[in-house]
């Protein structure tokens, strides 16, 4: 203490922000140097909630793996449940169905919608617009109905499955999803007229943690973060997948790159989201859900119980795992947050050699250290709101 | 002083009381099923009907719980902020007029507590004190949080106090007179042979001023800075539980029925008819036929609910904007404080000097 002469005018108080703190939403922490209420020096630490992940997918199969895939962004369970699918099966070489990929098309629009609302809301709730919070909370819960109506999950839904889905869709979902469809927008503009033209809402995002472009290319900032900072990249249109291209719809790009721009850009990206989900309805095909690939084709349950042989197919598919061959495969979707990607080392044999997760909110969090410093920490708060950090997709 | 006036001051103190800290289980319960109705939730709706016990039994959960001290804090301190933070407002509301007084046989009861000259500067002097449990228990909880909320509250009170006094000078210029039943009886005239002379239609930008001032002394949304549950926890009573805690709450519910009707009687005609009171009054008075002392009592009873209806509506507003708009941040707030509401309250009370002295 004797020789740590006290300056009074910047007495440097250290203050943890994290890993239990009311707006991390999740396990993370940020430990500050404040003078005053400015961040004068951050350091982001990551680990809190490592659960060995990807190292656990190396013991696992194939099919066991799924489950864990939705423990990642667990706001958007669906879209990474079939981003690892369709990894396995570029591994294999398998292209599902027609009406397969207009499922899970559905599913990871549906799951956009899901996780840019469950941003903007606790982004709102942050900012202490907390009627905003739970107008919006309403509808990630329609969403969740409608899923519960899939797969019978609603969080964590494990619906994928490799070549196919594993139920089809309910009856009568065409009708839920229009009216979805029709009404969600309704709600967006609802929260368009409390939070867009409000002057402090405004005041508290505008210029507020910022992005730069340069910073996006630097850290590798993907998704409506780097779209918010000018960056006209989306992966749906860029490297397409499924029916993405007979699609029609628009990228939202925003200019600022500060939290206002975020906001804008996860609230257009809804309204397209539906657009695409409509397409999807009124497209949807008849046909075959599964592949016609003996190596990943679940068989019937009626067959299993009656039919010796495809008992032990059932059998051997559930208890050894599908036979993966040799390779590697990298595949990346547009994920909410995101460029999701799974990389997925084979050697063949029902388990992978080594699997690595691209998640969006790691490269988040490491620019998130670089651009609160200077700010506030209201402003901090609100950066971190708007990345949608989501610690489980962070730590994996 | 007679036995009589005695008894009348420890009724009226114990009815004051009763009554603020009575409604503030009805309060928060319209809080909380009113932001349920524009949430689009339902709200607490098991205990009791409508759920209005709800409050009942937080309370007994609050009293039931562990009277927990951190280590490090100021002992002292930390037990007097909540104090302070109950009795300063509670103080403040013995100048509020709620009815102009009450015939009993012989005496006049004078509805409020104290009546004094300077009403209004006593007033100002205890909702001044609002400040102190907010420093004291941001400093003795021994918490860097607590600390940056005790910063931003005391900081934030003062500068809107200003704003707050300088409203209600420009108030004082056009009365003429710091006691709030002069004040009430200036407004009950009319403007225009229908417009109540009230002082937010004389005044406007003080009433706007005033409002948006009362809203940071109380610490309300889009001002609960020093709360700010997001971003300093929970700011300056982060350490305290329990009934402490509970006694916080409380404080902040009574420093609004306090601003509410502080800003009823100054600006919105205190306890003066609503349109068409004044007609039941006469229905009242012919019906029963009462004598004087009778139609004095009536019309008491009526002012009352006067008062307490304009002070039930401000406090629907709190609540409405609270659940309304999100919180703004520190330098923003000194911003609107110190460059919008103070050079606005000083023109308009230079410009209101201006009139009331060409205009008498």
């Amino acid at each position: 203490m004797e020789n740590q002469q006290q300056d009074l005018y910047n007495p440097n108080v250290l203050i943890n922000i994290g890993p239990n703190h009311p707006a991390t939403h999740g396990t993370l922490r940020v430990m500050c140097r404040i003078n005053g209420e400015v961040i004068e020096d951050a350091n982001c630490e990551i680990g809190y909630l490592h659960r060995a992940i990807e190292k656990l997918g190396e013991e696992k199969t194939y099919h066991q793996w799924m489950v864990y895939t939705d423990r990642l962004n667990y706001c958007s369970a669906l879209n990474n449940n079939i981003t690892y699918a369709m990894t396995v099966e570029n591994l294999m070489k398998i292209s599902p169905t027609d009406r397969c990929m207009y499922i899970r098309v559905v599913c990871m629009e549906l799951s956009r919608i899901i996780d840019h609302i469950v941003c903007i809301a606790a982004n709102a709730l942050d900012l202490g617009a907390m009627t905003v919070f739970f107008l919006l909370i309403h509808w990630r819960e329609e969403a969740y109905t409608m899923i519960e109506s899939m797969c019978g999950m609603r969080l964590t839904t494990t619906y994928a499955r490799i070549g196919g889905m594993s139920y089809d869709l309910p009856d009568g979902f065409a009708q839920r999803l229009k009216k979805f469809c029709d009404e969600i927008p309704k709600a967006i503009d609802e929260i368009e007229g409390l939070l867009t033209g409000n002057r402090i809402w405004i005041d508290r995002t505008k210029n507020v943690g910022v992005i730069t472009k340069e910073d996006c290319a630097q850290f590798s900032v993907t998704g409506p973060c780097a779209r918010a900072s000018g960056i006209d990249m989306d992966l749906r249109r860029d490297r397409p997948y499924y029916i993405y291209p007979e699609l029609d719809f628009d990228v939202v790009v925003g200019s600022g790159g500060d939290v206002y721009d975020r906001y804008l850009v996860r609230m257009e990206e809804m309204r397209q989201s539906v657009r695409i989900l409509k397409q999807c309805n009124e497209k949807m095909p008849n046909g075959p859900l599964w592949v016609d690939d003996k190596r990943v084709l679940i068989p019937n349950k009626l067959d299993v119980y009656t039919k010796m042989e495809v008992l032990i197919h059932h059998f051997k598919i559930f208890m050894e795992g599908i036979d993966v061959p040799k390779g590697e495969a990298y595949t990346c979707t547009e994920g909410p947050n995101g460029e999701v990607g799974f990389y997925i080392v084979s050697r063949g044999g029902p388990k992978a050699w080594r699997i690595r997760v691209k998640s969006p909110s790691f490269t988040h969090f490491q620019v998130f250290e670089k651009t609160i410093k200077g700010g506030k920490i209201p402003d901090a708060i609100a950066h971190l709101g708007s990345v949608n950090i989501i610690a489980g997709e962070l730590d994996r | 002083m007679e036995m009589f006036d005695l008894i009348a001051v420890m009724a009226k103190i114990l009815f004051v009381i009763a009554i603020s800290l009575g409604v503030i289980p009805f309060l928060v319960w319209f809080e909380r099923r009113g932001s349920a109705w524009m949430q689009g939730r339902v709200g607490p709706n098991r205990i009791g009907p409508f759920g209005l016990l709800q409050t009942t039994a937080d309370v007994i959960k609050f009293v039931c719980k562990e009277d927990f001290v951190p280590k490090n804090a100021n002992k002292f301190f930390y037990h007097m902020a909540p104090t302070v933070a109950l009795v300063a407002p509670l103080c403040a509301m013995a100048v509020i007029p709620f009815g102009s007084y009450l015939v009993l046989g012989d005496h006049t009861v004078n509805l409020q507590i104290a009546n004094m000259n300077t009403g209004v500067i006593f007033i100002l002097a205890f909702a001044g004190l609002e400040v102190y449990p907010i420093i004291l228990a941001g400093w003795a909880s021994n918490n860097k949080y607590s600390v940056l909320g005790a910063l931003r509250g005391s900081a934030q009170i003062v500068s809107y106090e200003i704003a707050m006094g300088l409203a209600l000078l420009s108030m004082l210029v056009v009365y003429g007179s710091f006691n709030p039943h002069e004040m009430v009886a200036w407004q009950n005239e009319t403007i225009f042979g229908f417009l109540p002379r009230w002082g937010a239609f004389v005044n406007p930008i003080g009433a706007l001023v005033f409002w948006i001032a009362i809203f940071a002394e109380t610490n309300r949304l889009p001002f609960d800075l020093p709360e700010g549950e997001s971003e300093i926890v929970a700011g300056y009573h982060l350490e305290y539980g329990g009934m402490k805690f509970a006694a916080f709450f409380m404080a902040e519910y009574v420093a609004m029925i306090m601003a509410s009707g502080l800003i009823s009687t100054i600006y919105f005609g205190g306890y003066g008819f609503l349109p068409g009171m004044q007609t039941i009054l006469n229905l009242a008075t012919e019906y029963f036929s009462l004598g004087v002392a009778g139609v004095q009592n009536v019309k008491a009873l009526l002012e009352f609910t006067s008062f307490f209806s304009k002070v039930s509506f401000f406090m629907f507003v709190f609540v409405w904007v609270r659940w309304t708009l999100p919180r703004f941040r520190f330098d923003q707030l000194m911003d609107l404080g110190w460059k919008i509401l103070f050079p606005l309250s000083l023109i308009n009370l230079i410009l209101v000097t201006l009139g009331v002295y060409f205009l008498n």
